[in-house]
């Protein structure tokens, strides 16, 4: 342990367990599921905000827009940004709680039998 | 955001008298929870974390407390009111910047850190030079927050108690900051969490009823809204407001294409800046486990997001019912749009109780920045880096209540000095701050096996030098009548907002100095690190009440 900060308990793993651990199928199955989703989805709304920022900045006219009554194109891309947010948050919970959390509980508990 | 410099005069509003009572009903609510709670403050993980033992929707609703300044409030709402769209495009920014933190940062860091934001950062590293240099970054970027919430206090204090003279409002600044410190020594995290989730709830509520009431005026039809916006903004006599389309970006950057850049910048910075902000970080340390820690950010996004749609709304609406010039001529000018609106849809009563909450959020937001810059120093500066982790965790509260009384009594200081200030740009430059200083390095130490300590310490410290030396050159500082100094001229640099230029080398500067170096670290730290943030493997638990 690099300090103190991280105190004592009872059965602590060691540096060779976590080693193993991390090489294990299962924890690198859980690292690229993670990673699988996590990426992505981050590449996909930083994009897609990015491209709403320079909508914002350079394309004042195509903005304007009028789509219904005084909603405009920009509004309604304003409003997806929400929309879009509300979804991947909405996913992203259904993934980790199927896909994440069973598999990192397994772990959990493989590593804290291996002690005892 | 935008410019909370506020005016002591003209007209005056409402009763001051009522707004100050409910003011003061709030200050006695939250102070006798806090002593209440305080009580329990009898280790260091109480005192930092409230024990680990808040539910993931409690501190979902305490993350939007901390997140939902009286800038987001009035600063939004009266940037919707007056420029239309370009407000909108802000509170966008500081909703999408929360997926940053749910997909990448929340759970993992919850799994391997303690305390503070340089827990994580330092865990496989060289602990105390990446100790040192998350700490310098934690408290640079708190206190540019902590003296925007109090400059912008002095401001609205002239505007919602009707208290004007400069040594009137300084004393109002000075109360706030003593509560401030009452809140953090007595309360600590449990406390300063109650405060915010007290101060969420009323906000967000009262953002709702004012919605509601915008919306019944206009047969709920938001489109009607958007029209007699726009046909108050043309018949505006105010000098260029009447040729602003209001509906479309373009009426505060529109301009040159330098200011269109300054709004990429902007949004770079809102984006990726919230994940590195360090009273935020904090707060996930507050819940027992990743998955209450996701939680909390699923609930944190579901009221920020409804939060800003209600400004959306009452921002137009403002525009709509009040005018863009009874606001401009208002003392706050675009501030005060969301109070005249209160007034305008309830009366004096309405007015006292947006009024009251408006200030109870700069107290809780500065509560919550006290204690994470205090936590940092305690924790990072004094036990690791001074002290050489020979420290009990009870010398370590005792420094850090002695680091947040020295903080308040210098925010005192500092916020009386900066009352009138622009507060746009001490509050974009903490987000500026945070994403280049921190964020480039959370990620990394987080997902790159490779990252070493030269990476993390070239990234941070260029971050966050490049981040201020370019604020310090900007038009924020010099050479507009809007500046800091107005009357100087050394602003070569042509962005207000610095992130465009700072992140990006943040990033860079992270990859050249990790593979210049050859130092790989310690396998079994990586192995570690690796294994406990995606499993939650030995974890800090939380602790019974």
């Amino acid at each position: 342990m690099p300090s103190i900060d991280i105190p004592p308990r009872e059965t602590q793993p060691s540096g060779a367990q976590y080693l193993a651990v991390q090489a294990s199928p299962e924890f690198q199955e859980l690292r690229r599921t993670l990673r699988r989703f996590v990426f992505p989805t981050t590449a996909f709304f930083l994009i897609w905000y990015a491209s709403y920022v320079l909508l914002g900045a350079f394309a004042h006219d195509f903005m304007a827009i009028k789509v219904w009554g005084n909603i405009n194109v920009g509004l309604l891309l304003g409003l997806g940004q929400f929309l879009t947010t509300f979804i991947i948050t909405g996913l992203y919970v259904r993934f980790a709680n199927r896909e994440l959390d069973p598999r990192a509980e397994k772990i959990r508990n493989e590593m804290h039998w291996s002690q005892q | 955001m935008n410019h909370l410099t506020l005016l002591a005069e003209g007209s005056k509003i409402g009763n001051p008298a009522v707004n100050i009572g409910i003011f003061v009903a709030f200050v006695i609510v939250t102070l006798v929870i806090v002593i209440r709670v305080g009580r329990r403050n009898t280790n260091a993980a109480e005192f930092f974390t409230g024990g680990h033992a808040f539910s993931g929707p409690q501190n979902g609703i305490a993350i939007a407390g901390d997140y939902l300044s009286a800038a987001s409030f009035l600063g939004i709402a009266g940037a919707i009111a007056v420029y239309g769209y370009d407000g909108f495009l802000y509170s966008i920014g500081f909703l999408v910047a929360w997926l940053v933190a749910l997909l990448l940062v929340a759970e993992l860091l919850r799994n391997t850190g303690k305390y503070t934001m340089a827990d994580v950062l330092s865990f496989r590293l060289k602990q105390k030079p990446v100790r040192l240099a998350a700490a310098t970054s934690t408290m640079t970027v708190s206190l540019f927050y902590l003296l925007a919430q109090m400059a912008g206090a002095g401001g609205l204090v002239a505007l919602l108690l009707d208290i004007q003279g400069r040594a009137a409002q300084s004393l109002v600044i000075a109360v706030v900051g003593v509560l401030m410190i009452v809140y953090v020594l007595i309360g600590g995290m449990t406390g300063t969490t109650w405060v915010q989730i007290i101060k969420a709830v009323l906000l967000i509520t009262g953002a709702a009823v004012m919605t509601i009431l915008v919306l019944a005026k206009f047969g709920l039809n938001f489109s009607h809204i958007l029209g007699s916006a726009q046909n108050m903004v043309q018949e505006a006599t105010t000098k260029g407001v009447s040729s602003r389309d209001v509906l479309a970006p373009g009426a505060q950057y529109g301009g040159s294409t330098t200011s269109k850049i300054n709004l990429l910048s902007l949004g770079l910075a809102l984006v990726l800046g919230t994940a590195g902000l360090p009273h935020v970080l904090m707060r996930f340390y507050t819940v027992p486990t990743a998955k209450e820690a996701r939680r909390s950010v699923v609930w944190a996004i579901g009221l920020i997001g409804a939060f800003y749609l209600f400004t959306l709304v009452l921002g137009y609406g403002a525009a709509a019912l009040v005018g863009p010039d009874k606001i401009l001529a208002a003392p706050g000018g675009q501030n005060s749009a969301a109070p005249l609106l209160a007034f305008q849809l309830g009366g004096t009563i309405l007015l006292g109780i947006i009024s009251a909450v408006a200030f109870a959020t700069i107290l809780a937001v500065v509560a919550g920045l006290t204690i994470t810059a205090s936590a940092s120093f305690a924790h990072d500066v004094y036990a690791s880096v001074m002290k050489n982790h020979k420290v009990t965790e009870d010398e370590q509260v005792r420094v850090s209540r002695i680091t947040a009384v020295v903080l308040g009594i210098a925010a005192i200081g500092l916020g009386i000095l900066a009352n009138g200030q622009n507060v746009a740009f001490l509050v974009a430059l903490a987000f500026a701050v945070a994403a280049s200083a921190n964020l480039p390095t959370i990620v990394y130490s987080l997902y790159w096996k490779r990252f070493n300590t030269r990476g993390a310490l070239w990234s941070m410290y260029g971050g966050l030098i490049s981040c201020l030396v370019l604020i310090i050159f900007s038009p924020a500082v010099s050479g507009t009548k809007t500046s800091m100094i107005p009357g100087a001229h050394f602003d070569w640099f042509p962005l207000a907002n610095p992130g465009i230029v700072s992140i990006p080398l943040a990033f860079i500067l992270g990859i050249v100095g990790t593979l210049t170096s050859s130092d790989a670290g310690d396998p079994e730290l990586n192995a570690e690190m690796e294994v406990r943030s995606l499993t939650g493997v030995g974890a800090e638990k939380a602790t019974h009440h």
